[in-house]
């Protein structure tokens, strides 16, 4: 399948090993990726700070951006983020909508249909659990707000993570509860912010584990400054670069 | 004060404009239960055991009024109550034979019957218009068995004796078989509180006691 | 008379009016957050109410198909409201009620004041009732002579302690059994001084305070949950019997409520009824809900007068027709003052009612408050719609289906849209400044690769996980707690046209 990476703004300027993971991952698997360059940013933290009128410009670069990457024979685009999928397919029309634009609204609908977070896109839409994957740690995974409930990814990703060779997967408490990222919220709110950070630090060190796992950079940024802060030794690591692992395959397999 | 029709006015005519002039109006979708289907063996312990879980006391008896009248007087006896209000049809219905071996001085209520007079007296007995087994609620609704608010709310212990064939699965079946023009009252055990660290304590302002009668 | 000094307070700000504080609420939440026995209560508190909920929602199998119904039944409601509010007009009158409509908080006040006035008596009992909590109804009875008692055992709390309710089921959520206790022993006539804390001690205190109060006074004043226009039926759900004790007992019942509690029709109290104690005390049924049609004297096939003799239904706009214009917005009136909202929402476990500065706090106090008082672009409660992470744990615990995010979102677009009409052409916000280059640099794909690139120009302005220079007084709130991610070598898209071209990559 011809997939098309929608790698956000935030994976391609400060995490560009999630982005390159999954492109691992995906190619592993057979599949050829395309990168439409002239992707930008999905508009989502204008849209969530309540500048919807620029995010109308964003989300109409987005929208002709990989309508033309489905329209040159891409089946799907993929992104390594729950959060910004939830952008495009649950408030890019929204936004249109809102400023009136109905035509972008409903081109922004098709884009959406054939966008998929990375769980959704290996689980659903190719049908497999095992990426081939070698990752001997113990990691525990945290559920990010928007995977969980504005994508329903459910349990996907564990389902993923289930079947890395060598993993030792721990259950982090309160996992469904929010870490205190929020975009712009963690700016003007935060010491509420850094209230919820801080539980989700004391969990994240209850598991015991060496590396926190979670499907969106934007929320491990966050608890990575957190643990980092803390002087924890927790490494976090986007669950892209946990299934394109092979650390240790020759000794497991 | 300005007249009364001018903010009637003023509101219905600040609505209209809200909604505009053709408001979208949805069909309602009524995809829930409406009918549990259990038989009344599974009514009665369901609703023993809701009854029970909001600690209400249940006492099972068979359905004839010797029964009843004997189940009551047990109770009576039990708690040690001397005195009671009722209504008059419960009053001949189930309280005619005074319990062995204790006085208890039994009120036919009537509207002479005053809220202090009410406050002196140590347990209602009433009947109940139905009761929701999957709930665990008793509705009171003001006929002649349940009669009025006031007697089944200012005594500390109320006694209520339900039928089994008065019991339903569910709230829709107990809404469709209800009269909305009586004054009802929906009780799930005795009056409880959460108020103080989300700690339930059962027993505030009303009866601090419930006790049913389960017959049939 | 006492002096006192000591009274447990948990107040972080003076309210400007019950429905907006005089602080906005980063400022507020910042002086909640240092108070650890607050943070203690409220995460005791909310987490035993997640837990019992989360029990008696799930052993309801077509708990999604009655969420549904609810959230149509709302919606046919906003839509069909002038011809319900009239129909539950004729029919409470038909049933010898009087209603009364009040345009705003002043005009409810003057007319239960009348109404209280007519009766001759100068005290009332109070059923809680988040309605007259908005208008401010017992200041307002007071400052015109007329004592309100509040009965419900956590609004008594608040009362005597001369406290803020913080939570719409629980207004003294914030207060611990030993706070409540010293509230109690100080503040309550003829209590016994050897009370303990006990929750069980403190209710029959609370009890034996409350009984001669039920047994004297000769008006109620209410709320109420719903109110069926087919019928003229009201409804108010309650766990302690002192709601059964100011509905039945008094002569006279004067009601308020929001124009928005009506419901078309008798049956959908089954949706509500089973929806409201679930998603609220996490019961399966409150123990007490009473219905009452008009004066209830003289009902077929009932045993005589039965509750008051005079019964008034005071109708409250109080902005709510402001809210229901905006087609987005308009969804918080449908709310039912569940409550679940509040219990699962991580800013309000750690931030506590007070912070929101209205009696509606959480995240339906977050899009209703603001609404409520309109969005001017600076004031207070424009500060609300931005307490939220956007975590979405509302949307999925509310019985009639709020999109609490998403209306959060789109009162944000219109808190900026209200701040730049009233900038017009001055000098706009530096956040402005800062999303309108933002996205000038996203609009295109050169300058987003240059500006990425740049980035890199910020590594001497970092060491140790620390900002160094002009950049670090911007972000200190957010850096002080966490380290800043360090920057990579290549961006992804420097490393894809490598790759591309046949470079190292892949």
């Amino acid at each position: 399948m011809r997939i098309a990476l929608f790698v956000t703004c935030l994976a391609d300027s400060l995490f560009p090993e999630a982005a390159r993971a999954t492109v691992t991952v995906l190619e592993r698997l057979g599949h050829e990726v395309v990168f439409p360059t002239a992707q930008t940013c999905c508009g989502q933290m204008h849209t969530n700070t309540g500048y919807q009128g620029h995010a109308l410009g964003l989300v109409e670069h987005h929208v002709t951006t990989f309508e033309r990457a489905l329209d040159e024979g891409a089946e799907a685009v993929v992104a390594p983020s729950g959060s910004c999928v939830g952008s495009v397919r649950h408030q890019h029309a929204m936004v249109a909508r809102r400023a009136g634009d109905e035509a972008l609204a409903q081109r922004a609908e098709r884009v959406a249909e054939q966008t998929f977070e990375l769980s959704e896109l290996l689980v659903d839409r190719l049908g497999v659990t095992d990426v081939g994957a070698s990752f001997p740690h113990r990691v525990t995974y945290h559920p990010t707000c928007h995977s969980l409930r504005m994508l329903r990814v459910g349990d996907k990703p564990l389902q993923l993570l289930r079947e890395v060779r060598g993993i030792d997967l721990v259950e982090l408490p309160a996992a469904d509860e929010c870490c205190g990222f929020g975009g712009t919220f963690a700016m003007k709110n935060a010491d509420t912010s850094t209230a919820m950070l801080s539980d989700k630090v004391t969990h994240v060190r209850e598991t015991r584990a060496a590396v926190l796992t979670a499907g969106d950079a934007s929320c491990l940024m966050h608890m990575g400054g957190g643990l980092r802060h803390q002087r924890t030794g927790v490494r976090t690591m986007h669950l892209a670069e946990i299934l394109a692992s092979t650390d240790g395959a020759g000794a497991v397999s | 004060m300005a007249t009364v029709g001018e903010a009637r006015t003023e509101i219905l005519r600040r609505i209209r404009s809200a909604i505009g002039e053709e408001p979208h109006v949805p069909v309602v979708p009524r995809g829930y239960r409406t009918e549990a289907g259990y038989d009344v063996d599974v009514l009665r312990e369901l609703l023993t055991e809701r009854l029970q879980d909001y600690k209400a006391q249940v006492v099972a008896c068979g359905d004839t009024r010797e029964e009843i009248s004997a189940a009551v007087s047990g109770v009576l006896v039990e708690h040690g109550l001397t005195s009671v209000v009722a209504p008059p049809r419960v009053v001949v219905e189930w309280l005619e034979e005074p319990a062995s071996g204790q006085q208890v001085q039994v009120v036919a209520d009537d509207p002479e019957v005053s809220t202090g007079d009410l406050d002196g007296v140590a347990a209602v007995v009433t009947g109940a218009a139905l009761a929701i087994a999957e709930t665990g609620v008793i509705v009171l609704d003001g006929d002649v068995w349940c009669g009025r608010r006031a007697i089944s709310l200012v005594p500390d212990v109320h006694v209520c004796v339900v039928r089994t064939d008065q019991v339903v699965g569910l709230p829709p079946e107990a809404v469709a078989r209800l009269d909305p023009r009586r004054p009802q009252t929906w009780v799930a055990g005795p009056s409880a509180t959460s108020d103080i660290e989300l700690d339930r304590v059962e027993g505030v302002h009303g009866p601090r006691t419930l006790v049913v009668v389960l017959a049939g | 008379m006492s002096t006192y000094l000591g009274m447990p307070s948990r107040r972080v700000q003076e309210p400007s009016s019950p429905i907006q504080g005089v602080r906005d609420f980063p400022a507020a939440a910042r002086q909640a957050l240092g108070d650890s026995v607050l943070r203690r209560n409220l995460g005791h508190a909310t987490s035993v109410i997640r837990g019992k909920r989360a029990a008696v929602v799930g052993e309801v199998p077509d708990w999604e198909a009655l969420r549904d119904s609810a959230e149509a039944i709302k919606t046919e409601t906003m839509a069909r409201l002038p011809e319900l509010l009239e129909q539950l007009e004729a029919n409470v009158t038909a049933a010898g009620g009087t209603v009364h409509w009040a345009r705003d908080a002043d005009e409810a006040n003057r007319i239960v004041t009348e109404l209280v006035r007519a009766t001759g008596e100068t005290e009332v009992v109070k059923v809680k009732s988040m309605a007259t909590q908005e208008i401010g109804l017992n200041e307002h009875l007071e400052d015109e002579g007329i004592t309100a008692y509040e009965t419900d055992l956590a609004e008594l709390i608040v009362q005597l302690a001369e406290d803020q309710p913080s939570h719409i089921l629980v207004p003294a959520i914030h207060l611990s059994r030993t706070e409540i206790r010293e509230v109690f022993a100080t503040r309550m006539p003829g209590v016994d001084p050897l009370l303990t804390s006990e929750p069980r001690a403190l209710a029959m205190a609370a009890r034996t305070y409350l009984r001669e109060l039920f047994l004297r006074a000769k008006v109620g004043v209410s709320g109420a949950n719903f109110a069926v226009a087919e019928t003229g039926t009201l409804t108010v759900v309650e766990s302690e019997g002192n709601g059964r004790m100011c509905l039945t007992l008094p002569e006279t019942l004067i009601t308020v409520m929001g124009i928005e509690k009506v419901l078309p029709r008798w049956r959908d109290l089954e949706v509500f009824l089973q929806l409201l104690p679930r998603s609220s005390t996490g019961e399966r049924m409150n123990p007490y809900t009473t219905f009452w049609t008009g004066t209830t004297g003289h009902t077929e096939g009932t045993t005589g007068p039965d509750g008051p003799k005079e019964f008034h239904l005071v109708l409250l706009d109080n902005g709510r027709t402001d809210v229901l214009a905006d087609e987005v917005g308009r969804a918080a009136l449908h709310c039912i003052r569940c409550s679940a909202c509040l219990n699962v929402c991580p800013v309000y476990e750690r931030t506590g009612g007070h912070s929101y500065g209205s009696v509606y706090p959480g995240p339906i106090g977050a899009i209703l408050s603001p609404q409520l008082t309109g969005l001017t672009g600076d004031s207070v409660n424009d500060s609300l719609p931005y307490a939220s992470s956007l975590c979405g744990a509302c949307y999925d615990v509310c019985p009639v289906k709020i999109d609490i995010p998403s209306i959060l979102v789109d009162l944000r677009a219109r808190h900026v849209e209200a701040q730049q009409s009233r900038t017009g052409l001055r000098v706009p916000s530096p956040e402005a400044v800062a999303m309108a280059a933002a996205a000038y640099v996203m609009r295109d794909e050169k300058r987003f690769a240059a500006a990425t690139r740049s980035m890199r120009w910020g590594r001497p302005f970092m060491k140790d996980g620390h900002l160094r220079g002009p950049l670090s007084s911007v972000m200190t709130g957010w850096s002080s707690s966490r380290d800043v991610p360090t920057l990579p070598d290549q961006t992804f898209r420097e490393w894809w046209a490598e790759r591309e071209s046949g470079g190292h990559g892949g």
